[in-house]
């Protein structure tokens, strides 16, 4: 576990708290040096190891709007509005496929363990849930997404 | 509580005391409460316990689901009484399951839970309750822990005998304990009680898909109390027994009147042989008006019907279809070993505890062997069906279980205590007290073919000095034994709500294999769900306001309303978007002269509200839900009577339009 930084006392925090690695306590402390604004490389934690995209697939892309609007309007917006959780707009710029496929089907594993999603976490203080969308759906998500980013 | 008085029950008490200081049997029952009996019931936080119990909440009219070896209580279950911590009668979704031919009956007596059986065994699939009062039985889902089902029985009072299942739960059974006329004589003079009071012993037909119940027809039997039944099994697969008290048909201070009869009567009905008769076209209708209640999962709401008439057979019409055996006095319950060839009656006035078998009974039937009959039903002799008798048990013999390994746990009232015996041979094993007055006692399984055994749990009507005190009313309680050696040790007590008349327990792998974690959004067909923000919206017609109202942590779409009146009738229907196990949302409004409501994810619940006066009216979310749980919360204004404020809502100030 890395040592922190701003926090007052983060150094004894941190080693207090190293072994139980995944302990949500320790998640604010370790992963404030990240930055969840920045644009990051990880692929995330979960079954999404690889994804293909090509040109936007706008029949996909539709398919995706409807599952956005039934189970993740209530906490994001495609603008940069935070709601509950972060604005959407420009996050496939700043995250790859996998990754967002990742923090879809996976976000409690995600928020504990990956760099990223424990800063996300610490900002926004609420655990995103799965919404039960199958894997399908949460590629014609990500179409979706790409297409508002265009 | 039976029919006992205070002052008797004291002394039962007190007896019991007296029992476990005094004499040899007390030695044996002495608590294992060391190390060893920590050992056995200890179960590691986060870990599970190895079976659930269900038990009745007696006069809370709830069911509650315990943890065992543990005793953790982990759920009540709302079936026939109001539960205001999750709006169950209060919602007007859940507001028909209350309802009866009396109209809206918001409490009830609970007893008898029973599993669903598959080929004799449990199945974890529903449990069956009565409603002793207003009488009914109730289904319960046991896969989302709900109540499902309630069906009220006619020509019934003191639905007692209730609600035992056959082998395969082709049936369900009622009976009355308080005879009283069939509902077509209403005015009748209750001295009149010998010629016109009647039992209806009720047979319900469970669908083997859906669970659903109908009253297939109800047997038309002379006026007694009829106690508690089981089914037969196995061989005796096509017979179900009840006890009756009261063959003396006393209709006031029954205490004396009911009891002056040194036997009274184990009724053997032929189930098999009356299905086949209905099938015929025999038997009549006759009118009743009694209520069906049943909740949809899918549309998260309950509907009631109301019925218009049963099938009656009179027993006296067609022979066959039962016999009385003569039983010592009094008999409470009568308990069907797993190999189905042996019954055992527990008169709770008798000396001894009868054994019957059933290959007996047959051949007694077969050669007439009948020492009268009553109002033209064969009684037969006592000593033909009798295989032997349990000597000296103790006093007040009730309930009788089973443990698959040849031996059978009775429960003695009187002297507080359970009784362990060899069923081949009727010898007394072992002895142990229970803290105090024991009613039911359960063994897993111990009503099944294959009895899973292992424990045998006290269910007690009286604690005493056991527990810290709470003021006059104290906690009843449930003891748990360990019945794997040859002695009986008793390794825990726990309280339990309300009073625990019966419980059955079952391996947790039966039941939390099909646990629901959540109700699929796709599949809400509840007319007034809105199943994203973009349907949140509010809808006047007249004075009748619906609010479509959306719960996900951490707001309430839209929190902002306007244009409601004084005297409006407002109706705020709540869907829970949350996809995920564990997120329920809670709402309340403040001065609404209703309950909260409790909606779990994917599930729409709707509160009904009449605001009182004009003002400003906060609601919020009453489960803590997220570290934002407090900010969960919105505005109602309301105005007065006529006002033109026009009808407005929102969520936040540029996301109305979401």
């Amino acid at each position: 576990m890395a040592a922190c930084g701003p926090s007052n006392g983060g150094d004894k925090q941190a080693t207090e708290s190293a072994p139980a690695a995944n302990a949500e306590n320790s998640s604010a402390a370790s992963s404030a040096d990240v930055d969840p604004a920045a644009k990051s490389d990880s692929k995330g934690v979960g079954k999404f190891t690889s994804v293909e995209i090509g040109t936007i697939d706008n029949a996909m892309a539709d398919k995706g709007k409807g599952v956005f609007t039934a189970k993740c309007s209530a906490c994001h917006q495609i603008t940069d509005q935070k709601v509950v959780g972060p604005g959407l707009k420009g996050v496939t710029k700043r995250r790859t496929p996998e990754w967002i496929m990742n923090q879809i089907t996976n976000p409690v594993e995600m928020e504990q363990k990956d760099p990223v999603g424990k800063a996300l976490l610490a900002k926004y203080l609420t655990q995103m849930s799965f919404q039960n969308v199958s894997d399908d759906e949460t590629r014609q998500i990500l179409e979706y997404l790409r297409k508002n980013d265009q | 509580m039976k029919r006992i008085t205070q002052t008797t029950l004291l002394l039962a008490g007190l007896g019991a005391i007296a029992i476990a200081s005094g004499c040899k049997a007390g030695k044996t029952g002495q608590a294992a409460t060391d190390e060893d009996a920590a050992k056995k019931v200890y179960v590691a936080p986060g870990k599970h316990d190895e079976l659930y119990m269900f038990a009745s909440g007696g006069f809370s009219g709830q069911i509650a689901a315990y943890g065992i070896p543990s005793g953790r209580l982990l759920k009540v279950i709302p079936v026939f009484s109001q539960n205001p911590e999750n709006g169950y009668g209060y919602s007007e979704e859940t507001k028909p399951m209350l309802n009866t031919s009396h109209g809206f009956v918001p409490w009830d007596d609970t007893h008898h839970p029973e599993f669903s059986k598959t080929n004799g065994e449990d199945d974890g699939r529903w449990l069956f309750i009565n409603g002793n009062n207003t009488p009914r039985i109730a289904r319960l889902n046991l896969a989302t822990f709900k109540t499902e089902e309630i069906l009220e029985l006619p020509n019934v009072a003191g639905n007692h005998a209730s609600p035992f299942c056959t082998e395969n739960t082709e049936y369900i059974v009622g009976n009355t304990r308080f005879s009283v006329p069939l509902d077509g004589d209403k005015d009748v003079s209750i001295g009149d009680f010998k010629k016109k009071f009647k039992g209806a012993a009720t047979f319900i037909k469970v669908d083997k898909n859906t669970g659903r119940m109908n009253i297939a027809f109800q047997l038309i039997v002379p006026g007694f109390n009829y106690d508690l039944a089981h089914a037969g099994k196995g061989p005796s697969h096509d017979w179900i027994f009840f006890t009756c008290y009261n063959t003396e048909q006393a209709n006031t201070l029954l205490e004396v009147n009911a009891s002056q009869r040194d036997k009274d009567f184990i009724m053997a009905v032929n189930w098999k042989k009356a299905e086949e008769l209905v099938a015929q076209g025999k038997g009549h209708k006759a009118p009743a008006k009694y209520a069906h209640n049943l909740y949809n999962e899918r549309t998260h709401s309950a509907t009631s019907t109301m019925e218009n008439d049963v099938t009656m057979l009179d027993v006296k019409d067609y022979p066959g279809l039962i016999y009385y055996i003569p039983c010592p006095k009094s008999p409470h319950g009568v308990d069907v070993e797993p190999n189905g060839e042996y019954f055992v009656a527990s008169g709770k006035l008798a000396a001894v505890i009868p054994v019957f078998s059933f290959k007996k009974m047959l051949g007694a039937i077969d050669q007439k062997q009948f020492e009268g009959d009553f109002d033209g039903i064969p009684v037969l002799k006592y000593n033909t069906v009798l295989e032997g008798e349990v000597q000296k048990p103790g006093l007040g013999p009730l309930h009788t279980e089973f443990d698959g390994k040849g031996y059978a746990y009775t429960s003695m009232f009187v002297s507080s205590e359970i009784v362990k015996w060899k069923v081949d041979t009727r010898e007394i094993i072992d002895r142990i007290p229970t803290y105090y007055s024991i009613g039911h006692l359960s063994v897993p399984g111990g009503d099944s073919r294959h009895p899973y055994g292992k424990y045998v749990i006290a269910l007690n009507k009286i604690t005493k000095d056991r527990y810290l005190p709470t003021g006059p009313e104290l906690t009843q309680s449930a003891q748990l034994i360990d019945i794997t050696g040859n002695k009986m040790k008793l390794l825990l007590d726990f309280p339990t709500i309300g009073e625990p008349h019966y419980a059955q327990t079952i391996p947790a792998e039966k039941i939390e294999k099909n646990s629901v974690k959540f109700f699929k959004l796709e599949e809400n067909d509840n007319p007034y769900a809105a199943k994203s923000e973009k349907e949140a919206r509010v809808v006047r017609k007249g004075n009748r306001v619906d609010v479509y109202m959306t719960a996900i942590r951490s707001h309430l779409a839209p929190d902002n309303i306007e244009g409601i009146n004084q005297g409006d009738d407002v109706y705020v229907h709540v869907t829970n978007l949350e996809q995920d196990w564990d997120v329920p949302h809670g709402f309340a409004i403040k001065g609404s002269n209703n309950s909260e409501l409790l909606i779990m994810p994917g599930e729409t619940a709707t509160l009904k509200w009449t605001p009182d006066r004009t003002g400003i009216f906060p609601f919020y979310c009453t489960d803590f839900c997220s570290a934002l749980h407090q900010e969960m919360s919105g505005y109602f204004r309301v105005s007065p009577k006529g006002s033109n404020v026009p009808l407005t809502f929102h969520l936040g100030e540029n996301l109305a339009a979401r």
